[in-house]
């Protein structure tokens, strides 16, 4: 066992308001005993990777509502390498057709979290990728 | 506690304990059940129609003299395509529009702005300058339909644009009705399109407030919503005791510029959500309606009824559809539709039933005001007013429900008041925390939903259209920005920024300068830049 504790970023980009589902998410992460981090609503690409380098996070949360996931995850990963994030444990969540999971997966995300997903599958999901 | 020992206990959502049978008993007041009792709880607390305390409704004839408003929300893309949308929602028999503004419009950002990439005409129209206003509503008479903006943080701009273009037109802006959301407060709380920090978030509401009472009398400036913080996870007595207290925060603020109570209380509308139990939704309505008009009298000594008037535009409820098998969404929607009609509303709008994926289609945009069409035309709920007064039930629950919101109320007060607790950020921490149970509750099968943890189908069907989002939208609105930004009087606008700026940071109504500068075809964002250079940018408390 790792002593430890994950740390994990959950971020809003975009200008999407919808924050039910990330502060959902926290508080979950929260409980299970996890070190989580809340953005707020509203940050770039750029705010994002800074935050992830800077706070040394195991995984990077990301929640959209607005039906942009798609380019906003194509901004972040354009970011990862050079803020040294390639090998954190990625995962995205919020109102993601099906048909949009495989896209996701080939930009690299390692775990895509749509509308409905049980809040213990994300918290086992983590404890089993980190 | 239930003296049916027999049968299960019910607690609905709110807290109060639900008997399975109500007697005159209930209503008797403090002589239980005897004439004398039932008569005054009567005249103390249901009354007739049109008269205080409102229970029944704020007319005396409701829907027999004029149904409800249809209004339902839409709005996507270009101005062209929004309005080609409104057009088609108004020949079908739409009463009353509810403009979406896409998010780069509703944060103050211009459609060229970095951060607005991939966001321009995504979930609403986008609009840049008053080229827009101008395009999005051509052709559509002002006077017959009246046009609602879902508009907040950067609701003072659009206000002052939506006043230009009328005026442009040649309407007269002291006889124009219509409504703006521009309740800043429920935007901390849920929905997160704030941009100033609280204090100038206030100011600038108060500011449209006054020169709605001064120079456009007949508009709505402020639309107080419950709905948003219902679908960030309140519960429907806290929705009404968060709503009251936010729009008694409004109030406060327009009565310490000097204004009399009576020169503007009758213009606040609400807006508030239905979805959940039936009776608690309409017992809501109704202990609402009376709650708001005892508050406007009894605190605040309005002599004029209309200020005591609860208007509401009561619908929704995203919050209680489903993504799982959807087409059960519109079932839900009539159900909503129904209890909107029983409690009273000036004003109906749906969530069409492909909403929680996608802007609803045409013809999911229809349904929903099919609903409501049908509602009206069939199924008699224009006939007769308030047809579930005096039940005993709905009467108890009603006394029951304007309680409880009473009690809220009060802890809101006890903590310092509302403002505080949303700037440290108290209220949206209380509102997740229950989200964050209701889900769990969900997800446990402790709260039954059909489709969803009960009644499943091995496999989805899907049967959802995805609205198109269109590159060449935003190719066209950035087109359009930047021949405006060429054809434009430059010195004209630069000076009219300048008054912006000035009256921001002088302490004076910023709304004259805002319109001087729209007319100028000064843009959102530049307009929107002035205002945060003076005030500032809110910063998010985070607190779990």
């Amino acid at each position: 066992m790792n002593d430890k504790k994950i740390k994990i970023l959950i971020a809003k980009p975009g200008l999407d308001g919808h924050d039910v589902g990330a502060k959902i998410v926290v508080r979950t992460l929260l409980e299970a005993g996890f070190e989580v981090l809340y953005t707020g609503l509203r940050k770039s690409a750029e705010e994002i990777a800074t935050t992830a380098r800077d706070e040394q996070v195991d995984v990077i949360g990301l929640s959209v509502l607005s039906g942009s996931h798609l380019p906003l995850c194509r901004q972040l990963k354009a970011l990862l390498p050079e803020y040294g994030l390639e090998d954190k444990l990625w995962v995205v969540g919020g109102n993601i057709p099906h048909e949009d999971i495989d896209a996701l997966q080939e930009l690299g995300i390692d775990g895509v979290f749509p509308f409905g997903t049980p809040l213990e599958s994300i918290v086992e999901f983590i404890r089993k990728h980190v | 506690m239930s003296k049916t020992p027999d049968v299960k206990p019910v607690v609905n959502e709110s807290g109060i304990e639900i008997k399975p049978v109500y007697t005159p008993e209930d209503l008797g007041g403090p002589s239980q059940g005897d004439q004398h009792g039932a008569a005054q709880h009567h005249d103390e607390q249901v009354g007739e129609p049109g008269a205080f305390p409102f229970t029944r409704g704020i007319h005396s004839l409701m829907y027999r003299k004029r149904p409800f408003t249809m209004r339902q929300y839409a709005g996507f893309g270009t101005p062209e395509e929004t309005n080609k949308r409104f057009q088609y929602l108004i020949e079908n028999g739409q009463t009353g529009l509810n403009v979406a503004f896409d998010l780069p419009t509703q944060i103050g950002l211009d459609s060229d702005a970095g951060l607005a990439s991939g966001e321009v005409g995504r979930v609403g129209m986008a609009v840049d300058t008053l080229e827009d206003f101008e395009i999005a509503f051509a052709g559509i008479d002002l006077e017959k339909i009246t046009v609602s903006l879902t508009i907040n943080g950067a609701a003072a701009v659009l206000i002052a644009m939506y006043f230009a273009m009328a005026e442009k037109r040649g309407y007269d802006i002291t006889r124009l009705r219509g409504t703006a959301q521009n309740d800043i407060l429920k935007e901390f709380v849920g929905r997160g399109t704030w941009i100033y920090p609280v204090d100038a978030s206030m100011r600038l509401v108060g500011d449209t407030i006054e020169y709605c009472a001064e120079s456009a009398p007949l508009y709505s400036p402020v639309s107080v919503c419950g709905y948003h913080i219902r679908e960030s996870g309140a519960n429907p007595v806290q929705e009404m005791a968060y709503a009251f207290c936010i729009a008694k925060a409004y109030v406060d603020l327009v009565l310490e510029r000097g204004l009399d109570i009576d020169s503007f209380a009758s213009r606040l509308s609400f807006n508030f959500d239905i979805y959940g139990n039936l009776f608690e939704q309409v017992t809501k309505f109704r202990a609402g309606r009376r709650l708001w008009a005892r508050i406007i009298k009894e605190e605040y000594g309005a002599k004029n009824p209309k200020s005591m008037w609860l208007r509401m535009i009561a619908g929704g409820g995203g919050g209680g559809l489903t993504i799982e098998q959807p087409e059960n969404n519109i079932v839900r929607s009539a159900y909503y539709a129904l209890i909107s009609a029983l409690s009273g509303t000036q004003t109906m709008a749906l969530c069409s039933y492909d909403e929680a994926f996608t802007i609803p289609t045409e013809k999911a945009a229809r349904i929903s005001l099919r609903t409501m069409q049908i509602l009206v035309e069939e199924m008699g709920l224009c006939d007769t007013v308030d047809p579930l007064g005096g039940s005993y039930y709905v009467e108890t629950l009603t006394d029951q429900m304007e309680e409880k919101i009473r009690e809220v109320m009060a802890e809101v007060d006890s903590q310092g008041g509302i403002v505080k607790a949303i700037a440290e950020g108290h209220i949206q921490n209380a509102v997740s925390k229950q989200a964050c149970q209701n889900l769990v509750d969900l997800q446990s099968g402790k709260i039954r939903k059909v489709g969803v943890n009960c009644y499943r189908l091995e496999e989805e069907e899907p049967s959802i259209e995805f609205h198109p989002f269109k590159e060449e939208d935003c190719r066209t609105q950035l087109a359009r920005l930047e021949r405006v930004r060429g054809e434009r009087d430059k010195a004209a606008v630069t000076a009219a920024l300048h008054a912006v700026s000035d009256h921001a940071r002088e302490g004076r109504n910023v709304m004259p300068a805002i319109i001087a500068a729209v007319k100028a075809y000064a843009t959102v964002g530049e307009i929107t830049e002035c205002l945060v250079e003076v005030f500032g940018k809110f910063a998010e408390p985070v607190r779990f």
